[in-house]
């Protein structure tokens, strides 16, 4: 397979929230607004990357009854790292990302690509199947968190944790609340599922 | 190459190293960030503070411990008592929570060595995105519930809906109440129950 | 009084699934017929207990003694997947029939987000042993609750003429939306209860 080919897969065909519907927690939690799913989806790209790289260096060396413990404490690992650079450089969106930073760990995408991609190919593969299903995943989620913003506060790109003022569409106040709350999640991620399904019917 | 078997001395060694590589690396990589997230919370704070007490330049003296029973738990207030220059004492800052809409709401304010509110800055809360979280700006000298230079010993320190002088928040009228409690108790504890 | 506030909070107001997202991958997963979303609410319970219990442990008289409170993610999870592991050949040993009923949904508990995220959460909010595990058993009994119900709707509308790409996951998306939006409702009754405890 082709690098692009890989890349191409991750984002497209196997989008891990649109067609394998992985990691559904953090898609849902993290995004009442589109800075904050893009946060969230950098996050879990970090750790995915390194995560299968690591992965993909180390297969060999691993007996296949021990795999799965021994993943666990590679990708815990690289989270609990993560969560010690942001707290220490980005503190205000580790304060907003709260506690999805450690779930991380147990979210399926990325013991789901050890699994099924890392253990079974080459190092570079695997970092190209981290880049893309991450930017595949940073894409659902930044989409995810922009509709529910524009739709709940009438703004988009806003973040206090950057001091970024954002676009407003809207007037002052011209939002409906509720979908930034979390009925807002279940729903807009569920029209945009349709949408998705429809396109690719098409 | 081959792939290791999966005989048990193989299993405990390959655990073992990774558990250990693992441990030594989280190590190290705590050594360097420790100092910087203590630093990063003492800048915030000192920030903070420096922000409530009307800016300038101000001396902080060490954090003080105050303990108030308050609906039959003891509460801790951190009480950071601040003075100009010179030496002449401006009041204090105060680190106060209350139990909020949905958690925790803290609140940092600042007092005049009278009591008077010279200005506060939200903490941390988990109040609704969009509605509660509207407080850091709302209570503010150019907010609509404005309670900038009012006393909690004097004023009439509730929400106008409980018959008080303050405007609440839109919608979110507990995370309002929430708030002016948590200000009316830091008050009580290191001003006391002063004429109303 | 503390306890009931710490119960009703999390089992209506804090729902784990339905307004803390925690625990949607069983939600969405296992939720098509009743039976099976009561069996995997009934393994989840089990195992939140347990391991809030331990993990509680760990955490006070083995990380923080230590100052190794960096090492919390890991150890959870370790600890967490062998306490999965353990139940699985216990109950397999002790009780075939309970095993037969929570059997196959023991093994996907280990990348169920609500187990770990109890487990910090509990250490997060500073709660005493007893607390904790008050907490940790509402929550469950929450999730517990919002599967059945949910299970519930889904199977009626297995039989509705829906479009054809609204039909599945994001039909079940839009039902778990108004089933969030019911519950909150509840939203407040936590405020109102710490009044009529006097807690405030």
């Amino acid at each position: 397979m082709s690098y692009f080919k890989i890349l191409k897969n991750g984002i497209v065909k196997e989008n891990p929230t649109f067609v394998l519907l992985l990691g559904m927690c953090p898609t849902l939690g993290t995004t009442s607004s589109a800075i904050n799913g893009l946060s969230m989806g950098l996050a879990t790209t970090f750790v995915l990357i390194l995560s299968n790289l690591i992965i993909s260096l180390i297969k060999n060396l691993v007996p296949d009854k021990v795999r799965i413990p021994s993943y666990i404490v590679v990708i815990a690992s690289l989270v609990t790292i993560l969560q010690m650079l942001m707290q220490a450089y980005l503190p205000g969106i580790y304060a907003t990302l709260g506690l999805f930073i450690p779930l991380i760990v147990v979210n399926c995408i990325i013991l789901g690509r050890a699994e099924a991609f890392a253990a079974k190919n080459g190092p570079v593969e695997s970092i190209f199947d981290g880049v893309g299903i991450g930017i595949g995943f940073t894409i659902a989620l930044t989409l995810l968190g922009a509709c529910r913003e524009i739709l709940g506060t009438g703004v988009l790109f806003k973040s206090d944790d950057f001091g970024i003022a954002g676009i407003p569409l809207q007037g002052e106040s011209g939002g409906m609340l509720m979908f930034v709350l979390a009925p807002g999640a279940f729903i807009v991620l569920g029209y945009l599922i349709a949408i998705v399904n429809k396109m690719r019917k098409a | 190459m081959k792939k290791l078997s999966s005989s048990l001395l193989n299993m405990v060694i390959v655990l073992t190293l990774i558990a250990v590589i693992a441990g030594g690396i989280l190590a190290y990589v705590n050594s360097v960030t420790a100092p910087q997230i203590e630093k990063i919370n003492a800048d915030n704070l000192a920030a903070g503070i420096k922000s409530v007490m009307g800016g300038g330049d101000v001396q902080v003296a060490p954090e003080e411990t105050m303990t108030a029973t308050i609906g039959g738990k003891d509460k801790l207030f951190a009480v950071y008592p601040v003075s100009d220059a010179s030496g002449t004492s401006l009041g204090k800052a105060i680190k106060t929570s209350e139990n909020g809409f949905g958690g925790d709401l803290e609140v940092l304010v600042g007092f005049d060595p009278e009591g008077t509110i010279l200005g506060y800055t939200v903490l941390q809360h988990a109040e609704t995105p969009g509605l509660g979280a509207k407080a850091g700006l709302w209570f503010q000298k150019d907010g609509k519930g404005n309670i900038i230079g009012m006393n909690p010993g004097k004023n009439n320190f509730t929400v106008s809906k409980d018959g008080g002088e303050v405007d609440a928040i839109t919608a979110s009228t507990i995370t309002s109440r929430a708030f002016l409690k948590a200000i009316q108790n830091a008050y009580d504890t290191a001003y006391g129950n002063s004429s109303k | 009084m503390e306890y009931i506030l710490i119960f009703i909070t999390a089992i209506f107001v804090n729902n784990v699934v339905l307004s803390q997202f925690l625990g949607i991958c069983p939600f969405l997963g296992v939720s098509k017929k009743v039976s099976t979303a009561s069996g995997m609410g009934m393994a989840v319970t089990f195992v939140m207990t347990l391991a809030t219990l331990v993990t509680y442990c760990i955490q006070k008289y083995v990380l923080d003694p230590n100052g190794l409170g960096y090492l919390q993610t890991i150890a959870f999870i370790l600890v967490i997947a062998a306490l999965v592991q353990m139940v699985e050949i216990v109950l397999k040993k002790v009780s075939p029939a309970l095993y037969q009923a929570l059997g196959v949904f023991l093994p996907l508990i280990t990348t169920n987000c609500c187990i770990l995220g109890v487990a910090i959460l509990v250490i997060q909010k500073d709660y005493n042993l007893l607390e904790g595990m008050v907490y940790a058993i509402s929550t469950a009994l929450g999730f517990y609750l919002a599967m059945v119900v949910f299970a519930g709707l889904r199977e009626q509308m297995e039989l509705n003429n829906v479009p054809k790409a609204v039909k599945g996951m994001p039909l079940a998306l839009i039902t778990a939306g108004l089933l969030s939006m019911a519950f909150m409702g509840f939203s407040g009754v936590d405020s109102g209860l710490r009044l009529l405890f006097g807690l405030d």
